[in-house]
């Protein structure tokens, strides 16, 4: 599927639009950061959505200040708590388009409980998780995707013993509607499945690999380009939850990207009975003139 | 006064609640006012769960000292509770489950022996249906009329037709039996009181405020005493349009809660003081991002998982210090049912008017236990205004700053979806604008001051709200010789424990801190530099508002009353307390 489909909203703002803020991202020069600010920005363009009707939410790390990068709606918020100040929103206005994004150690690690609730409720938001098998901002520790033996500041001796998170298997076990994997050294592919997600209905999660050029030395821009393959190109059928399964736990000399998985099933906003009659936002509020509340204790 | 207590004793699984609160609204329904009060653990079946109907033509304000019918289901009811029957009282039990020896009771009381499993057997084999037949002793002794009951029942098992049938006749039985073995008791209240009054919990009350208030959404995760918050709403969430989400965990729901929030929403939280813990770094995540936001912390026994079923105070100082760095925080402590509902929903209005942080701050007492009000005490509230301070549109926007620093410390608020007013929300120290200070900037001498400035900012709205709050009220008589200190529900039992001093001769009143936070420090003092002798009372081992009260006005309590065996005051405690600090009796 080509980016260039039919926007979210045809009727959309003129090509003129401008996502990004004046606040110049301060990451280190190199940092596959640059990649998915690049790549989010593609996707908010060729689907044409209006920055005041997008979100976008974060927890804490360097991927996580993403959002004062973009000239839309912004949370920062806690370390591992993206997730669920993501949901908050949305379950008060569901015409918004909300994004969150973070760090491997913000949604695989602190806030993995959140995520994994989040896939199942199939809330439709889009997850984008920078993922360098770092944690950047504290200088350098083991992440929870670290690499089995990854010498790090704080596994300075043997390396990393506990072998890491296979995220895009979780996603697929905690019933994530469309899971898929971008490398920030390939921007095209990472927008083209970036609008995918935004446009999929349901949650999405899109892994990034996003070298740290400062601090993981293993997982480097050549470490990933040398190994990814793209998943189309061997003929993958995303709607095969089996098939899916078995790629994720290819890892070593080729790296599967692209679109693992996708399916169709009812928002958590569909099925919420409070949000039969439209966003909370635009609901009346305070009791019903009609009912008496007081009725039912006496 | 004149007043009834019911009291209904058993284990788990022996229907004690519904028994309980068939007594209560024995009284509401005949326009009595009613306090009912359940005692209970942590186990769905075994363990001992007793529950106290207590009822009056007056205004009362707890369970009250003492029973006039004690209902008792197991051998344990008795030994635990006989003690506590006045004269002229009446226990009841079946001969068939265990005897009861006449030393076994305080003098004056009579043993009823009623047959009610023998009984009920007529009407069907569940051993259950007793408490049907012990429905319609109790009412008979009460000197209510059985067709109060049936109506009780009626509206209560409405579409279980057979269990209804059964109901009504085993009740029936056990109504004629009384009358003719005992009648009603001296004590009885009159067959009618006032109009019907409401009976509601805390819980009821402040879920009900929240709605009242315009409050939309609702993120929590299941603990005691808080859980029934979300029970009620869940149960509604349809007919009020408000989204009920039971989160993961405490982290999640409050962060839920600050999201909704943020999206443009009234939104609360409510959890004990466990899940508070978890809540700790995201409220404050509110106030750096100010947000208004809502958290119900209905205080239990602690510390840890302390005594789950259990209520204490203990809560005060965490609530006050939760969370690093300082920010503005408000936090209330109704004092009664219809207080709760209240202050709820000034809660809602002081977050959103200076966009901050507030906790309502109950505990397992005011939650759950319920009391007989009038349909005034809850009145129908305005529907809140557009909680958006920025007109639409804006188009452009860069001017908007959504942490503009402005003379009371409260910025114009846009929400998402607002065209051309796009803002960050950080939980980094930021600018007006929102723009990230922390990280890059911060040590750089022009973000130095940002900083100071934007700490002063949000600061400012502390003394912005003390004055626009009331003030704490003097209940009870101005001239007194004794006044109490105290905060949220410790309010219940003094206002029923005033009157028997006065009774006793002694005047004493009652400094009621219902804003424990901004406290209201000069108006406290007025009272306290005034009063002859004061005596601070609280559901705690420190004296957790004391100390708050010390803090502020250089002011110390001497005399204390403070409790933490888990068990609400009792009025004759404090009574007893205040015959010992004014003199009038020695230990
Ligand atoms: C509750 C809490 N614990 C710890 C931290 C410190 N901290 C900030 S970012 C971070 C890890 C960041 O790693 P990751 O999420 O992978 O983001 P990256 O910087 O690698 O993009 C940690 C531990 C924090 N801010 N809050
Ligand atoms: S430390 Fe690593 S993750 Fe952080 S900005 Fe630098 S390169 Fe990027
Ligand atoms: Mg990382």
């Amino acid at each position: 599927m080509s980016i260039a489909e039919s926007p979210v909203r045809p009727q959309g703002p003129p090509l003129k639009v401008v996502y990004k803020s004046q606040t110049k991202a301060t990451w280190c020069p190199g940092c596959g950061d640059y990649g998915v600010m690049a790549a989010l920005e593609m996707a908010f363009k060729a689907l044409k959505i209006p920055p005041h009707e997008l979100v976008l939410v974060s927890g804490i790390g360097c991927s996580s200040n993403l959002p004062h990068f973009f000239k839309t709606y912004g949370f920062h918020g806690l370390h591992g708590r993206a997730v669920p100040v993501a949901t908050g929103i949305k379950l008060a206005n569901p015409s918004l388009t909300v994004v969150v994004a973070g760090g491997d150690g913000d949604g695989y690690g602190i806030g993995l409980g959140h995520s994994l609730h989040a896939m199942r409720r199939n809330l439709d938001m889009t997850y984008v998780v920078m993922d360098n098998e770092i944690y950047g901002l504290t200088t350098g520790q083991a992440s929870p995707t670290s690499t089995l033996g990854a010498k790090t500041k704080s596994t300075p001796l043997v390396g990393v013993i506990e072998a890491p998170v296979n995220p895009l298997a979780l996603a697929l076990g905690a019933g994530a509607t469309f899971v898929a994997r971008a490398f920030s050294g390939d921007p095209k592919q990472m927008a083209d499945l970036l609008a995918q997600g935004i446009r999929h209905k349901g949650f999405a999660l899109v892994d990034v690999f996003s070298p740290c050029v400062t601090y993981n030395h293993l997982n480097t821009f050549d470490f990933f380009r040398s190994r990814v393959y793209k998943l189309e190109s061997v003929g993958h059928d995303p709607s095969d939850p089996v098939e899916a399964f078995r790629r994720t736990l290819e890892w070593g000399e080729r790296i599967p990207t692209g679109l693992f998985y996708r399916a169709e099933r009812p928002t958590y906003e569909e099925l919420e009975p409070a949000l039969k009659d439209g966003p909370l936002t635009t609901q009346r509020a305070g009791l019903p003139p009609d009912v008496d509340p007081l009725k039912e204790f006496y | 006064m004149q007043e009834l207590a019911l009291r209904v004793g058993g284990a788990a699984g022996d229907g004690i609640a519904t028994v309980g609160e068939t007594f209560c609204r024995l009284f509401t329904r005949q326009g009595f006012y009613a306090f009912g009060h359940t005692g209970y653990q942590s186990v769905i079946r075994g363990g001992h769960v007793w529950f106290q109907a207590r009822g009056s033509p007056e205004r009362i304000w707890s369970q009250g000292d003492g029973c006039d019918v004690l209902y008792a289901l197991d051998r344990q009811t008795v030994e635990v509770h006989a003690p506590t029957l006045r004269p002229g009282g009446v226990l009841v039990f079946d001969p068939e489950k265990f005897s009861v020896a006449p030393e076994q009771v305080p003098a004056g009381v009579k043993l009823f022996p009623v047959p009610t499993l023998q009984m009920s057997r007529k009407f069907a084999s569940e051993p259950i249906l007793q408490n049907g037949v012990g429905m319609g002793v109790v009412s008979a002794l009460a000197g209510q009329p059985l067709s109060v009951l049936h109506g009780i029942l009626t509206d209560s098992l409405g579409r279980k037709g057979t269990v209804l049938s059964q109901n009504l006749s085993a009740s029936e039985a056990g109504f004629h039996y009384a009358t003719e073995h005992i009648g009603a008791l001296d004590r009885a209240l009159p067959e009618k009181g006032g109009t019907p009054k409401l009976l509601m919990s805390g819980n009821q009350a402040i879920a009900l405020g929240a709605v009242a208030a315009g409050m939309k959404f609702l993120s929590q995760y299941p603990m005691t005493p808080a859980s029934s918050i979300m029970h009620w709403l869940a149960a509604h969430a349809e007919k009020f349009h408000v989204v009920v989400k039971q989160a993961e965990d405490e982290l999640a729901a409050i962060n839920m809660a600050i999201g909704a929030s943020h999206a443009g929403v009234r939104a609360m939280t409510a959890t004990s003081g466990g899940g508070f813990s978890l809540m700790v770094e995201a409220f404050g995540m509110a106030g750096m991002t100010e947000t208004p936001l809502v958290v119900v912390e209905s205080q239990r026994s602690g510390p840890s998982t302390g005594l789950p079923t259990k209520t204490e105070q203990g809560d005060l100082q965490m609530i006050l210090g939760a969370s690093q760095g300082e920010f503005p925080r408000v936090v209330l402590g109704p004092g009664s049912v219809a207080e709760a509902y209240r202050e709820t929903a000034r809660a809602f209005q002081l977050a959103e008017d200076w966009q901050t942080p507030v906790v309502v701050a109950s505990d397992l007492y005011l939650s759950e236990d319920v009391q007989g009000l009038d349909r005034e005490d809850l009145p129908a509230l305005p529907p809140p205004a557009s909680l958006f301070t920025v007109p639409e549109p804006m188009e452009g926007g860069n001017g908007y700053l959504r942490y503009k620093d402005t003379p009371s410390g409260v910025s114009p608020r846009a929400i998402p979806g607002q065209r051309g007013l796009m803002f960050d929300a950080g939980s980094d120290e930021h600018d007006e604008a929102g723009r990230l200070v922390s990280d890059v900037l911060s040590g750089i001498p022009a973000y130095v001051e940002v900083r100071r400035k934007m700490m002063e900012k949000r600061m400012r709205k502390l003394s912005g709200i003390r004055a626009a709050t009331p003030p704490p009220t003097l209940e009870g008589p101005g001239d007194a010789e004794l006044t109490l200190v105290g905060w949220g529900s410790t309010a219940l039992p003094v206002r029923d424990a005033l009157p028997l001093l006065k009774g006793q001769g002694i005047a004493v009143n009652y400094l009621h801190v219902a804003q424990p936070w901004p406290l209201h420090g000069e108006a406290i003092a007025r009272v306290l530099r005034s009063a002859k002798r004061t005596l601070l009372i609280e559901q705690n081992f420190s004296g957790q508002l004391g100390r708050v009260i010390t803090a502020e006005t250089g002011i110390r309590f001497p005399d204390t009353l403070l409790k933490y065996d888990g068990e609400p005051f009792y009025p004759w405690e404090i009574v007893t307390k205040v015959m010992e600090v004014t003199g009038r009796v020695h230990r």
